[in-house]
């Protein structure tokens, strides 16, 4: 069963990934990469990390991409405007570099299995506790970063009238 | 492993069965109710041989209407997208019922079945999770309609979902506080205790102001009245002019099926899901020693998927009742509701719940 | 079971994707796009190794990637959306007036 949800997750995901980069169109560039973000989920969730997976869900593809659909329907770009970006030779060659890339990170991974993970690994109270107590400043500077960024946004997005 | 299996299989069966006819029943119980308030009789025309059933089978009118009319696609419009934003609307509203227990643990023949179709560690924000998926289905409605109107429709129904979706989340918290977990079959549970002695630990007693956070915040996530301005029927375009038959009637389902979801969660989270009053796990218990009656394990259990059901059905009856009574938001004012009130409550709420919590433990 | 180096395979290939789609493409909203993609492929190789190794750290440092790239977003965003005003195009090679 964890077999057959890797393969689904794996194939999916890999496949919206690079169809992400490769279409003309941002607005199905953006569903495409909801659907990634959706797949990435399900490997957390075979990774023994409930919490993350929906955290993911409920932050990436519930807020972060909402918030582009919104300004890529604002910008409304008109589909001729948008012309063929790049040669085919520059992208194959880009594709080929990409694959040398990861042919040469491939062997370097570890081939263990991992074991079975403690009992409550990866659930609510686990990560909260080590949150709230190891990693403490880390999550105190996150959220003076992120009133910095509702600030800075909210500065950028308002129209000046001069 | 393979049993396993299969119950899961039946219950999601059985909730989903019952979700969707709930569903049903709630299309025609929103036109008899009104009709009620307002002193009228509302739709009792539609027969079989001249047997009306008090217009019950306007239903299956309405079924059959949406799936034969014809269902086109506006020229120019996105096809993908445009037959896409439908499901993206109905999935959440679907999925999200998967969590909610709606009874304690049924025994049968020595095996131990939870009424709950999936105990996640991390139920409610799961449901979170899956309520910020919903604001998919009307972007993409609005979008893919290649209509300006609808597409300013579509941008006010999502910022409306999404404002609200984060008073929603905080005024949970204190529940999540209270009962020291994120389990929903935990949180109910716990609301069977008592609190000195006679009075059920329910959620409405301890977070009264949560608890009408969360209404509001999730008849505003809904697109509900008093915040139907997106949909605004008779004022305004919506984000599904464009929408016909079957499409139209999926976004239609998808927020009666919501209803239902919207009442479920408050009955759990607010007013003990399962739990009759003193009822424990082998019978009543009645408070101030008035003594314990022993009932059969099967009848404790029909009686809590019982006394779930008559909450929800009440829950959904006061949702149709709150259409009828009060007007309609304007934009701004809906959304300086969210952000301006809305939200200091909620952290308030939180905030005061936090020291009270740190105060009693 | 599936070993660890699958995953990471998984991350690697999304990792790499992303970075072509930085580098190629001309629209900004799409390198934003291949920008969170490649965030995304890194949070992926952290919930793998915090598996392998069993340190819930690596799903803390996810949860709070996730937040600081939901926060970089935001602000990318309000900045194309202002480039946007005035420029009326969001192809970024037509950005080069510091060039000399």
């Amino acid at each position: 069963m964890e077999t057959f949800l890797f393969w689904v997750f794996a194939i999916v995901g890999v496949g919206c990934g690079i169809m992400v980069v490769f279409h003309r169109n941002p607005m199905s560039s953006a569903i495409y990469l909801i659907v990634t973000m959706l797949c990435l989920a399900g490997f957390y969730a075979l990774l023994a990390g409930p919490f993350v997976a929906v955290i993911q869900v409920l932050v990436y593809a519930g807020a972060v991409m909402v918030l582009m659909l919104f300004v890529i329907m604002m910008l409304n770009l008109r589909e001729e405007t948008l012309r063929r970006e790049g040669s085919m030779i520059a992208w194959l060659v880009a594709g080929l570099i990409g694959l040398v890339l990861v042919l040469y990170v491939v062997p370097l991974f570890p081939r263990t299995s991992a074991g079975t993970p403690p009992a409550a690994f990866g659930t609510i109270e686990d990560v909260g506790s080590k949150l709230f107590t190891v990693y403490i400043l880390p999550f105190e500077l996150t959220s003076v970063l992120l009133l910095i960024a509702i600030i800075g946004a909210v500065t950028l997005a308002t129209r000046r009238t001069l | 492993m393979f049993l396993d299996f299969v119950i899961v299989l039946i219950k999601a069966g059985v909730v989903l069965f019952a979700l969707l006819s709930l569903a049903g029943l709630l299309t025609w119980a929103e036109r008899k109710q009104s009709a009620f308030m307002q002193d009228r009789i509302g739709p009792n025309r539609a027969n079989l041989g001249n047997i009306t059933a008090f217009g019950l089978l306007h239903v299956m009118a309405d079924g059959i209407k949406m799936i034969a009319k014809e269902d086109f696609i506006p020229e120019g419009a996105n096809r993908a997208l445009h037959t896409l934003a439908p499901a993206a609307a109905l999935f959440p509203a679907l999925v999200v019922f998967a969590v909610i227990p709606f009874g304690d643990v049924l025994v049968i023949g020595g095996k131990e079945i939870p009424l709950q179709v999936a105990n996640l560690n991390v139920g409610i924000v799961y449901i979170f999770a899956i309520a910020s998926l919903a604001v998919y289905g009307t972007m993409l409605a609005g979008w893919a309609s290649n209509n300006n109107y609808s597409l300013m429709g579509g941008l006010r129904a999502s910022s409306q979902m999404i404002s609200y979706e984060v008073s929603m989340g905080l005024s949970i918290l204190g529940i999540l506080m209270i009962y020291q977990s994120a389990q929903l079959d935990v949180i109910v549970r716990e609301q069977g205790q008592l609190l000195w002695g006679f009075l059920p630990k329910w959620g409405f007693f301890l977070q009264p102001v949560a608890f009408f956070l969360f209404v509001g915040a999730a008849l505003a996530e809904n697109k509900r009245v008093p915040f139907d301005l997106p949909e605004g029927e008779s004022e305004i375009i919506g984000y599904f002019v464009e929408y016909s038959s079957m499409k139209f009637g999926m976004f239609f389902l998808a927020e009666f099926i919501e209803i239902v979801i919207v009442s479920g969660l408050v009955t759990t989270l607010f007013f003990g899901g399962w739990q009759f009053p003193y009822l424990q796990a082998d019978g009543f218990h009645w408070p101030f020693e008035l003594g314990i009656w022993h009932l059969p394990h099967l009848l404790v259990v029909l009686l809590q998927i019982a006394t779930f059901s008559v909450k929800v059905l009440v829950g959904c009856w006061i949702l149709l009742v709150v259409r009828w009574t009060l007007p309609r938001f304007r934009y701004d004012q809906v959304m300086r509701l969210g952000w301006k009130m809305m939200l200091p409550l909620a952290l308030a709420n939180l905030v005061v719940t936090a020291v009270i919590v740190l105060l009693v433990t | 079971m599936i070993p660890i180096s699958h995953y990471l395979t998984v991350s690697a290939i999304l990792f790499t994707t992303g970075a072509i789609g930085v580098l190629m493409r001309r629209n900004a909203l799409i390198i934003l796009m291949s920008l969170e993609l490649m965030l995304n492929a890194v949070n992926l190789s952290f919930v793998a190794y915090a598996r392998m190794f069993n340190d819930v750290g690596g799903h803390v440092f996810v949860f709070l990637s996730i937040t600081v790239a939901a926060a970089e977003a935001a602000v990318g965003l309000a900045i194309l959306l202002t480039i946007f005003r005035t420029r009326e195009t969001v192809d970024v090679d037509t950005l080069h007036l510091l060039q000399r």
